[in-house]
């Protein structure tokens, strides 16, 4: 057992950090974003990175998904290696194994809201699978909205979108920056409702930061960074135990 | 504020590049023109000034038809031996030399050829020593009939020697002379630019070039030791009277000189027309480019509005980016057009054998350089100030992207003002060219507003082609989603292809229609002809005509005469055919009243389009002088490629060239073509320009020289389409940077580099092929309305030159995956992450 627990926890993890390191500048101006950080997020859960503001969390996320190269330390996400991978690979990564929910500006405005969704598949050259684009669709409760351009949503409905793009490919890993930063409680609520079902109904692997304690209660875990570190951790979190534990970090730095 | 505009300009330098690109490739063809000009003319002065040296006084006669250069080439007037006397006798005059100089003289070469210029005169005259700058270089001045001497450029062009036999055509057929000598001019120039001399002496001279010996062209007089010359030109002129202009030996120089420089000129306003091209071009990217920044600084704009600045300043912002990148533009444009008026001049000078006087940079150069690049950029960045100037303060505060203001007001002023051009075209065409072009850039205008309307449905359709594929479809999006800016950059290439689809819908139009009319009406085999200048025809001997009819399967010879003339008093052309009957029949000719039997030596034949009645006496004032009437006994229909007047055989003393220059040919239905052609050349040997042809290789001989033509206004007009393609790349890019987070977020979610890449070329694409597509049919609209306007002259049916429309298609396409270029790499280089936190 002992000897096969770590080649299960490999397989496990959706992605990994090891000992990242992620220096911005020289001299200075340099600016230590993240330090030895090692984290591993396990498949078919919902992580929240929070922290604040300036501790790294956006950085963190980058560096996860391939979208910044890191100063030192390894990344994987399922079995690739993401350090010394090329454009190309970068590109093949985030067609197969990614998907991302930005803050705001999700959506291409020529597009329809369908067409939006499909997008990485068109892209990627793969077909949908009408059954799983027919319960996605369900889930997020779009059914009538599909032929609307985005500026004829609300942001929430935005949003919605923006995950439904990110489900509809089934990537090993979404990556939320502040997905519900933008909306109003009631709006981000249901968008965070959406992304808890997606993680318990289909084992979604989902990491969101946030810097709302709510939003954070969604999750089944909690990362908490401060000053580019990993400094807590939360499991099955609710709101005030998440704002006690940034209470204390507070407190500490 | 200015500060803040300066520095805003300064962060923004490749948009500063481009749209300044565009101002400068105009600014530099206009001052190049200019510069071009400049150097030119004082090389003409300086070759000229010394043409006369040693002449204080000079006289010549009225013209003897004074044409102006649309008309044809004006025929100078001749003196006699009595104006000579007369000149010599008056008071104050040392000397006076008749001269003879005509254009015709051509000299056959070594290699049987004959010597050709491409279009200045080839002159024959007399040698009157070694006054008027020339010089002996070689050899002796002629003194037997049979002797002649030529300028050394002219020699050496020719490949002759002195003592070598050469055979020179003039008014008479080929007659053979010995070259005796070789002279240059004063200043060591071997010749005077391109024009060529050779000289005969004085008899023969007037007898070759004049028709008539005791007659001269030009009377040169040396004044009396210590006599003024404007008072000895005075006294020549009361003295001589009427129909006679005297000059001093400086008067007629620069008189020389400007001649040239008129022909300078033609050169010139087709340079400045193109420059005018490629500087209409210009605004369009000029506004273009405007228009996006504004849209693109709307929240800047908004918030220094917010800030407290005035309309006032906004509009000033505005201008001022637009004056200084004027300014730069004019700088940059001045020097490059002085760079490429130098080469053109160096080009010019060495193609035409002139010496060069030197570059300079003439003010007008300098003036119109900084007045265009300002004027223009100053025009095209109006309407975007006004714009910016209306941006609500409000607006910094929201999330406005571009917003989708309707087309209507566009598009119906578009199609009022497309409407308005038509109609000048329709009206210019057959009252004022100025009035049509003024129609056809007012309805470029036009069609430009009115395409923001067509864009939308164009890409559409356009798009559909490049769908297939993920990146297509993305591009074609991108394409149809700010009308304005995917219209005016297509405008920018309609204008080009447009132009050069119209003039080859014209062309095609008359080449076929003519080819339809001479398959037709031209009943003949063959067609003697040469190529000649505007003002003289080659020619060649009549006598060999009787001959030629022998030819074996030979059953008519048709032969025409031709030289230009006062008819009633208007400039005119006068032909004389040898057998009119034949030419009847060749060209189905039907008579309308009278006889079309063979006019009397004073009797002439018209067309039922002449305005002439049978019986009316029409005076002719000939080109040699020659004063006549003749009565008109037959009139015909006029057919689509024959017509005009036709003169009896008396007509032919009044020409300078007593010489037929065409014939046309009738052979048996069973005769041997071939066989008949080779006869004919063999006695056509002594006319070396003449050529045998059938109608379609004659037709082709005509069309070749079209083509040219074509292909010229092709290449000048590709500056437009360059600069037009300027425009494409100005556009990409600021789209580009624009969509800096879409881009982002679509490499987020998977877009390879290559993809990012297809996705800008199709949008390069869309806009090129639309406006490739409205050039298309603008240009197409344009022909069809001028070959519409010309069916008088016979152009009958509009012939679509599906060809070249084809390829400029395809041109539109290439121009658009040429334009992506730049644009593309820059999208495939977004760097993710930096998109997506870009605020
Ligand atoms: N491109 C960059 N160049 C230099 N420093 C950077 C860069 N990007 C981030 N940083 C620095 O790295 C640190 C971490 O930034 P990061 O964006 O990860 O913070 P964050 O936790 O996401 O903050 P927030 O909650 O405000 O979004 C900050 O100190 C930031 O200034
Ligand atoms: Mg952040």
């Amino acid at each position: 057992m002992t000897i096969a627990a770590p080649a299960r926890q490999i397989t496990a993890a959706a992605a990994r950090a090891d000992g990242v390191w992620k220096v911005y500048g020289t001299g200075e101006a340099q600016v230590v974003a993240l330090r030895e950080v090692s984290v591993e997020l396990q498949r078919g859960r919902f992580t929240a990175i929070m922290g604040p503001s300036g501790s790294g969390k956006s950085t963190l996320m980058h560096c996860l998904a391939g979208l910044d190269s890191v100063t030192r330390g390894q990344v994987y996400v399922g079995d690739t290696q993401l350090t010394g991978l090329n454009d190309a690979g970068l590109t093949k990564l985030r067609r197969e194994k990614v998907g991302f929910i930005f803050q705001q500006f999700n959506l291409l405005p020529t597009l329809t809201a369908e067409e939006n969704i499909l997008l990485p598949l068109a892209i990627a050259g793969r077909k949908p699978d009408r059954a799983w684009f027919q319960t996605v669709i369900d889930t997020v409760g779009l059914g009538d909205r599909l032929s609307h351009r985005p500026s004829q949503l609300s942001g929430g409905q935005q949003q919605r979108v923006a995950c439904a793009r990110a489900l509809v490919s089934r990537p090993e890993v979404i990556f939320a920056d502040e997905p519900t930063g933008n909306l109003d409680s009631r709006s981000g609520g249901e968008v965070l409702n959406f992304l808890r079902q997606s993680v318990i109904d289909h084992g979604q692997t989902i990491v969101m930061v946030t810097h709302d304690a709510t939003a954070a209660s969604f999750a089944d875990r909690v990362i908490f960074l401060a000053d580019g570190s990993v400094v807590d951790s939360l499991d099955d979190p609710t709101a005030e135990r998440v704002l006690d534990t940034i209470k204390r970090i507070g407190a500490d730095h | 504020m200015l500060r803040a505009t300066l520095k805003s300009l300064l962060a923004r330098k490749l948009r500063l590049i481009l749209s300044g690109l565009a101002v400068l490739l105009g600014v530099m063809f206009v001052s190049g023109s200019f510069v071009l000009t400049d150097s030119l003319g004082r090389s003409f002065d300086n070759m000229f000034a010394n043409s006369l040296s040693g002449t204080d006084v000079i006289v010549t006669a009225d013209p003897a038809i004074n044409v102006s250069e649309m008309e044809g080439e004006p025929v100078p007037g001749m003196l006699t031996s009595a104006d000579l006397a007369a000149v010599r006798e008056t008071t104050g005059v040392a000397q006076a030399i008749g001269d003879v100089q005509a254009d015709g003289a051509r000299v056959i070469g070594a290699n049987g050829k004959v010597v050709a210029t491409f279009g200045p005169p080839r002159f024959g005259g007399n040698w009157t020593g070694e006054v008027g700058g020339r010089e002996l270089r070689e050899g002796v001045a002629p003194s037997a009939a049979n002797e002649i001497v030529v300028n050394a450029a002219l020699a050496k062009k020719a490949g002759i020697k002195v003592g070598d036999q050469v055979g020179v055509l003039t008014t008479q057929p080929k007659q053979t002379f010995k070259l005796v000598g070789i002279f240059g001019y004063e200043g060591r120039l071997d010749s005077r630019g391109p024009v060529t001399e050779v000289l005969f002496t004085e008899p023969v001279a007037q007898k070759l070039m004049l028709g008539k010996e005791g007659k001269f062209t030009s009377i040169s007089v040396t004044t009396a030791g210590g006599s003024d010359p404007v008072a000895v030109r005075d006294a020549l002129k009361t003295k001589l009277g009427k129909g006679y202009v005297v000059q001093t030996g400086s008067e007629a120089a620069a008189a020389i000189a400007s001649g040239f420089k008129e022909a300078l000129d033609v050169f010139n306003k087709i340079l400045l027309g193109f420059a005018g091209v490629a500087l209409f071009v210009g605004i369009f990217l000029i506004l273009n480019t405007f228009s996006i920044i504004v849209a693109q600084r709307t929240k800047e704009l908004a918030l220094s509005r917010a800030l407290g600045a005035s309309r006032g300043q906004m509009i000033g912002s505005v201008l001022v980016e637009a004056v200084v990148i004027g300014l730069i533009a004019s700088v940059l444009g001045l020097a490059a057009g002085y760079g490429v008026g130098a080469l053109l001049s160096q080009l010019f000078a060495s193609f035409s054998e002139v010496q060069l006087a030197g570059v300079g940079l003439p003010l007008a150069a300098v003036i119109s350089a900084f007045a265009v690049g300002l004027i223009v950029t100053i025009i095209a960045a109006i309407m975007p100030a006004i714009r910016a100037s209306r941006v609500p303060p409000v607006a910094a505060l929201q999330e406005v992207a571009t917003p989708d203001r309707p087309l209507t007001k566009l598009t119906v002023s578009g199609a009022i003002i497309t409407a308005i051009g038509s109609g000048l075209i329709a009206f210019g065409i057959a009252e004022n060219v100025w009035l049509m072009f003024a129609g056809v850039l007012t309805a470029f205008i036009g069609v430009a507003l009115l395409s923001a309307f067509l864009a939308r449905p164009a890409v559409s359709v356009l798009g559909r082609v490049f769908s297939w594929s993920v990146p297509g479809k993305l591009g074609r999006l991108n394409s149809g989603r700010n009308p304005r800016r995917t219209a005016i950059t297509a405008a920018a290439l309609m204008v080009g292809i447009a132009l050069v689809t119209g003039v080859n819908t014209i062309v095609t139009s008359a080449e076929k229609s003519l080819r339809g009319s001479v398959a037709e009406e031209f009943h003949a085999e063959l067609i003697v002809s040469g190529q000649g200048s505007p003002g003289l025809q080659p020619t060649f001997d009549g006598t060999l005509l009787p001959r030629m009819k022998q030819v074996p399967g030979v059953t008519a010879v048709s032969a025409e005469y031709g030289d230009q003339a006062m008819i009633d008093g208007k400039p005119g052309w006068v032909s004389v055919n040898t057998d009119f009957p034949a030419a009847v029949k060749m060209f189905s000719l039907s008579p309308v009243a009278g006889s079309l039997a063979q006019p009397g030596p004073d009797e002439v034949i018209v067309d039922d389009d002449s305005g002439h009645h049978l019986s009316d006496v029409i005076s002719v004032q000939h080109a040699n002088g020659l004063q006549k009437t003749y009565t008109v006994t037959g009139v015909y229909k006029q057919g689509e490629i024959y017509g005009g007047m036709v003169f009896g055989s008396g007509a032919i003393e009044g020409m300078r060239q007593q010489l037929p220059s065409m014939a046309f040919v009738d052979l048996s239905d069973n005769a041997n073509e071939a066989a008949a052609r080779k006869s004919l050349e063999a006695l056509l040997v002594d006319s070396p320009e003449m050529l045998v042809q059938n109608a379609d290789e004659y037709l082709d001989a005509q069309s070749a020289e079209t083509a040219q033509f074509l292909l010229m206004i092709q290449v000048l007009l590709g500056l437009a389409i360059l600069i037009a393609v300027l425009g494409v790349v100005n556009t990409l890019a600021l789209s580009v940077l624009e969509r800096t987070r879409e881009l982002g977020l679509l490499r987020a979610i998977g877009l390879g580099r290559m993809a990012t890449m297809r996705m800008i070329t199709v949008e390069a694409m869309v806009i090129t092929v639309f406006g490739a597509a409205l050039g298309l049919a603008v240009g197409v609209g344009l022909g069809t309305a001028v070959v519409r306007g010309l069916a008088d002259e016979g152009l009958k049916e509009v012939v679509l030159p599906w060809e070249q429309m084809g390829i400029y298609l395809v041109l539109g396409a290439v121009v658009g995956v040429i334009a992506a270029i730049l644009p593309a790499i820059r999208a495939a280089r977004t760097n993710v992450l930096a998109a997506i936190s870009y605020e």
